[in-house]
């Protein structure tokens, strides 16, 4: 909200002085930037003040222990750490697979304050690094907003950023995961690239190698930027935008941020051998072409050209079809067709959920509901087309880049959800500058219409009118300050194309007056927009404190006798780090495999780093296959304990239960004796009298409802709504030693071989009656607090 | 289910019959044994065997079973170390004991001999088919055999048997065979075949079968030939030993001093087998014989000495486990020519005989294959009538660092040269270029 202020009140302190005017403008501008930086870092701690201080979810549980891991053993241990306590047996190399920019971003972080001594917990520095990171990064949405349309709309979008709720999901404090950091690079890779594309500067251009380097150290995601740069390389090349300031924009970055790009280990070869980056590689290709064609239609004649021209084409399509064949020879060779499975399904949304059952499980890999649009960007959806048209008039070639990055995140943000985080950034920038856009008309109208003033306002009026106007004078300036001998030609150019752009702004200096809205309409308008931005205000600030800043791992509800605090998952893993043997292995569904290894400190079969398929796989079918057989799958794997989450007593929706249909998807697309309608009666997925028999034999469904009849009598499920299918059933291999205190999280013991093996004849009567007293004995402890 | 129990796993180092055993490796010796009788005439009428017992250092203690004193343990310890049930028809124990505590008391690694005649109650039926041995079901059946039988002065029933159909295992018998015949009388068992922990030591010639002696035979018997069991062992999980046998009469004194003269046979013995029999197989059950231990497990890379905490894919290892077998007075070296270490990760990836030094100690030497993971060095040992040993060690290997990898490689030359080449050229390049004018 400060950015649509500044330009009202920046208003009255026109002076005829422009030096002046600027000078008090850029100083209030600093102000307000700091002010922004402080909003976006303190909106996202609600979860700090409601909650405690603590890392968030699954992800972060991970980066946090890499963290430590760094903290504690440098740099060159964390390159070739082999964690030996995820994935058992097979182990992970994490120093090869993991994306190290946040932890080294926190890592350093850690190291610089304690070098200081200032001794930080390596905690705390991992739960306040997604909230500095988002200041930086509404800081970069005002650099590239500024690049793109000046100033006044570059304040506007970083206000928006700061509190946009699609980003904070992803970046209260305590997600420590690597988008927090991640989207701050992307911003910044984005604004150096625009700096690099407005003034021609080799100087900007390494920069912006660097920042892609960053964000290739940071994240995945960075195959969007080497995507997304090329497309409107390729745009401006066919609009007729080539320059040799593109030329500079695209090159360095293409080579350099390849180079350096490769030497990410998880990356590696990865950077010339996918097609993800294939598009970079071949606009490289085009753009040198057309480079040297324009250099030849430098030198040749009209007429020389014209015949080099039929010459070069004729040869060029020969050169091209060849091309193409290697192509697609190397792309067929591969047996994905180089593309991973990722980010086929970014291209085919139906990809992952017809072959890749584990990518399409992921909530995250979902496509989201028009509802989560109005709840992640809330007014920015209506915003936007409006900013669409402001970046058209006029078309430069940064706003033409904004339009291209607005339409292509738009579309990915369509196939999958964790892509909105893309999409955010975009939003905030193309309504930034639909905001100040509409600002400046209204109180340009409003000033022609005032009267008294309208007459010395005139002047200022027409030369804050265009937005582009200015942005093309900074860069101007920029290039004068900056540049000394080089680039004298474009310079020359550019001097031209600003004189040009300043005679029609002299000659609409007139039209201007006429273009003025009604002065009535006008006050309207500037308050409806006024109250659009203090409901944006509102609603992000409710995301952030209701929506979005709960930390998963405990949980919070209200009901008419109070708060009712859930802390069952950080009850289990201490139980499992105080109460099992520090090799012991213990095995859930791999949702549960980073926290278990951060929190309990206990090795894993698979966690949330998905990265072999029959793993899981073999981890899906011993939950859906019934007791004995899990028993063996579990036993060939060392497990000893075996953890399950149950929402089914206090209504908790993301159990294991509700996960199930996916453990049996993902275990019978590797095994296939598992079937998935064999656990669906006619289509449908139950778990009460109607559930078929497979279902109520499996594994999960028994280590989910053993003795659950016990809390109410009835066995009903609060999350299903019914009543359970079976309800008084007793274990053989597995036995019960801790359910938390609001049978959230299970853990189960595999009973070792028995001693000695029974003959045939039936089991005596003394037998029974005694291990069911047993049983009973252990029940009584427990009850349900809820009933 | 078999090949499941096999695949016995465990996280770190363990022995399983060690753990708070009777029979702990530290004081084999000194063993309480109590003994239940139905009657105490047996305690002199089957007084040869006891003495034997008691002349290889075991301390009986001989009970009535319907004693209200009796008790297994007293404030949580087990207050002996075997239980000898010569009790056959004992409908209810006294004291404390019951079925579950004498599981219980087998569950905890102590040993257990049963005999059971024809008046077997169902209570010790019960503890057999526990443990794995179905006794006939119909309570007035006997063994008998019409050929196999013992020829003796009055033509009987045929319930008298001569068997010598043992089991071929000198540490379960003894090294010394058992020449004459054993006498047998009383009822039989049969083991279920998938059932690998029970072994048939005598068994019934494919004549004999298992019925009613004084009645006419109306259906066939459920229980024929060979599949009779006479003499079983039982070999629990965690090494606890049993001996289920359906005579109590083949213990008697008179059975040890009889002699023995098989139908269709023309030599006579002197003395039956029993005594040899059963004293040798007591010492098995007593843990006297068969019964391995491993200590120290010790692996290290080759050239040093060290244990390692985690090996590098490629490296050369060695590893070695010493293994004792006790004697009944001491640990003696274990030799074999057939114990192996696995290299263990889902699957063995390398599986190596081990030579030893027929001092015990057992070595070998492997690389490490060029799969990285959690390894574990496994030894799998399941021999007849030994202890089953089952270590397990896990090891984690590692890839290569950073910096483990060959720095140049003679291939890649070419390539070396290109891009100096190259950037010599670029920079000759630009010189020319911007000086030439």
């Amino acid at each position: 909200m400060a950015a649509p202020e500044t330009s009202t009140a920046a208003v009255p302190t026109l002076y005829t002085n422009n030096t002046l005017r600027n000078a008090f403008g850029g100083v209030l501008s600093f102000f307000i930037l700091l002010l922004i930086g402080v909003m976006a870092f303190s909106i996202r701690l609600f979860s700090v003040i409601k909650y405690e201080s603590v890392i968030h979810e699954f992800d972060p549980y991970f980066n946090y222990r890499v963290t430590q891991f760094l903290a504690k053993n440098g740099i060159y241990e964390f390159w070739n750490w082999f964690d030996d306590r995820t994935w058992y047996p097979l182990g992970r190399v994490i120093g090869g697979t993991v994306y190290p920019g946040l932890t080294l971003t926190a890592g350093t972080i850690w190291w610089l304050l304690n070098s200081l001594n200032i001794p930080l917990s390596v905690e705390t520095v991992c739960v306040f690094t997604a909230p500095i990171f988002s200041a930086f990064a509404s800081w970069a949405t005002f650099l590239l907003t500024k690049e793109v349309k000046g100033t006044g709309a570059g304040l506007t979008a970083a206000a928006l950023l700061a509190m946009v709720p699609s980003y904070i999901s992803r970046s209260v404090a305590g997600s420590y995961d690597n988008e927090a950091v991640a989207i701050f690079a992307l911003i910044f890779t984005f604004y150096l690239y625009i700096k690099t594309l407005n003034t021609g500067s080799l100087f900007y251009a390494t920069l912006n190698s660097i920042a892609y380097f960053y964000m290739v150290c940071s994240w995945g995601g960075y195959t969007f930027i080497i995507n997304l740069i090329p497309m409107h390389v390729l745009l401006c090349i066919v609009t007729g935008r080539f320059s040799s300031r593109l030329y500079i924009a695209y090159a360095p970055l293409v080579v350099l941020g390849t180079l350096l790009a490769a030497l990410v280990p998880v990356v590696g070869f990865n950077a010339v051998m996918t097609s993800e980056h294939f598009a970079s590689f071949l606009v490289f290709i085009i753009l040198h072409v057309v480079a040297f064609v324009y250099y030849i239609k430098g030198i040749l004649s009209p007429k020389m050209f014209k015949v080099a021209v039929t010459l070069v084409v004729s040869v060029g399509l020969a050169v091209c079809c060849a091309v193409i064949a290697v192509l697609i020879a190397l792309v067929a060779s591969s047996p994905t067709k180089g593309w991973s499975g990722r980010s086929l399904s970014l291209l085919d949304p139906t990809y992952a959920s017809k072959y890749i059952p584990i990518i399409a499980s992921v909530s995250e890999h979902q496509p989201p509901t028009w509802p989560s649009y109005f709840m992640d960007i809330n007014v920015l959806a209506f915003l936007v087309p409006a900013g669409i048209i402001a970046c058209f008039s006029p078309l430069s070639d940064s706003s033409s880049f904004v339009v291209l990055y607005i339409a292509t995140s738009v579309y990915f943000s369509g196939v999958m959800v964790r892509l909105m985080l893309v999409f955010a950034p975009a939003a905030c920038i193309t309504s930034g500058i639909a905001l100040s856009q509409s600002f400046d008309v209204f109180t340009r109208s409003i000033k022609f219409q005032l009267p008294g003033i309208s007459s010395s306002m005139e002047v200022d009026a027409v030369e804050t009118s265009s937005a582009t106007a200015e942005a093309q004078n900074d860069a101007v300036k920029t290039e004068k300050s900056e540049e000394t001998s080089k680039n004298r030609p474009s310079k020359k150019s550019k001097k031209k194309e600003k004189e040009k752009e300043e005679k029609p702004s002299t000659k609409a200096k007139a039209e201007k007056r006429l273009l003025a809205l009604p002065l009535d309409s006008s006050v309207i308008f500037l308050l409806l927009l006024i109250l659009l931005g203090a409901f944006y205000v509102v609603h992000c600030v409710w995301a952030a404190a209701e929506a979005y800043s709960a930390p998963s791992i405990v949980l919070t509800s209200r009901s008419h006798d109070g708060l009712h605090v859930f802390d069952d998952f950080r009850e289990a893993y201490g139980w499992l780090r105080h109460n099992t043997d520090v090799d012991d292995k213990v095995a859930s569904w791999w949702d549960y495999g980073y926290q278990t290894t951060a929190m309990a400190n206990r090795t894993v079969i698979v966690d949330n780093n998905t990265w072999n398929n029959t793993h899981i796989a073999t981890v899906g079918t011993a939950m859906s296959s019934p007791e004995k057989a899990a028993w063996e799958i579990f036993h060939s794997l060392d497990v000893k304990y075996v953890l399950v989450v149950f929402g089914g007593l206090v209504g908790y929706p993301s159990d294991d239960i509700n996960k199930f249909l996916w453990m049996v998807r993902i275990g019978g697309g590797v095994f296939p004796h598992i079937k998935e309608p064999d656990y669906l009666r006619d289509g449908q997925y139950r778990i009460d009298s109607q559930a078929t028999p497979t279902m109520l034999n499996c594994l999960m469904y028994k280590l989910s409802y053993y003795r659950f009849v016990e809390t109410d009598g009835k066995g009903f499920d609060r999350v299903r709504q019914t009543e359970i299918g079976k309800k008084y059933f007793k274990l053989t291999h597995f036995e019960e030693v801790f359910t938390t205190h609001h049978w959230m999280v299970r853990i189960y013991k595999l009973k070792p071989p028995k001693n000695r093996i029974r003959g045939k004849t039936k089991k005596s009567k003394s037998k029974t009656s005694s291990a069911s007293s047993r049983g009973k004995r252990s029940g009584t402890g427990k009850k349900n607090p809820w009933q | 289910m078999g090949k499941l129990w096999a695949i016995s796993i465990a996280s770190i180092f363990i022995l399983l019959p060690f753990l708070g055993n009777a029979f702990s490796p530290e004081s084999p010796t000194d063993r309480r044994v109590l003994v239940l009788l139905d009657d105490s005439a047996i305690k002199s009428s089957h007084s040869i065997y006891f003495n034997s017992l008691k002349s290889r250092g075991f301390d009986l203690e001989f009970k009535l079973a319907d004693d209200p004193k009796i008790a297994l343990q007293r404030y949580g310890q087990y207050l002996y170390d075997a239980l000898i049930l010569f009790c056959p028809s004992v409908e209810r124990f006294g004291g404390s004991i019951d079925l579950a505590a004498i599981l219980d008391f087998v569950d905890s690694g102590r040993d257990l001999i049963i005999a059971a005649d024809s008046s077997a109650s169902d209570l010790i039926r019960e503890v057999g088919i526990e443990c794995g041995v179905d006794f006939d079901e119909d309570p007035s059946a006997m063994v008998i055999d019409h050929i196999g039988y013992a020829v003796s002065e009055t033509e009987g029933d045929h319930t008298l048997i001569a068997s010598d159909d043992l089991i071929k295992s000198d540490v379960i018998l003894g090294s010394k065979r058992i020449e004459a015949p054993i006498l047998f009388r009383g009822i039989g068992h049969s083991l279920n075949p998938a059932n690998n922990l029970v072994l048939k030591v005598l068994s019934a010639s494919p004549s004999a079968y298992s019925a009613n002696p004084k009645s006419k035979l109306s259906t066939p018997p459920s229980l024929t030939g060979s599949a009779i069991s006479l003499v079983s062992i039982v070999q629990a999980r965690n090494n606890a030993r049993i001996l289920i046998t359906g005579s109590l009469s083949m213990f008697s004194n008179r059975f040890f001093r009889s002699g023995v003269q098989k139908a269709g046979e023309k030599t006579k013995h002197e003395k039956s087998g029993n005594e040899q029999f059963l004293t040798e197989i007591s010492k098995w059950v007593f843990h006297e014989r068969g019964h391995l231990k491993t200590v120290n497990v010790k692996h290290h890379k080759v050239g040093e000495t060290d244990e390692p905490a985690l090996y590098r894919i490629n490296d050369e290892l060695e590893y070695s486990v010493e293994i004792y077998e006790w004697s009944g007075k001491s640990w003696d070296p274990y030799v074999a020519n057939d114990v192996q270490v696995q290299f263990y990760m889902m699957s063995p990836y390398v599986l190596k005989t081990m030579s030893h030094n027929k001092k015990g100690v057992y070595s070998t030497s492997f690389k490490v294959p060029d799969v990285y993971g959690v390894f574990q060095f496994k030894v799998e040992y399941q021999k007849l009538g030994y202890t089953s040993l089952s270590l397990s060690k896990q090891i984690p290997v590692r890839p290569y660092r950073h910096n483990e990898y060959e720095r140049f490689i003679p291939a890649a030359y070419p390539y070396y040269g290109a891009a100096f080449s190259m950037m010599a050229g670029f920079f000759i390049f630009s010189f020319v270029h911007l000086y030439s004018k």
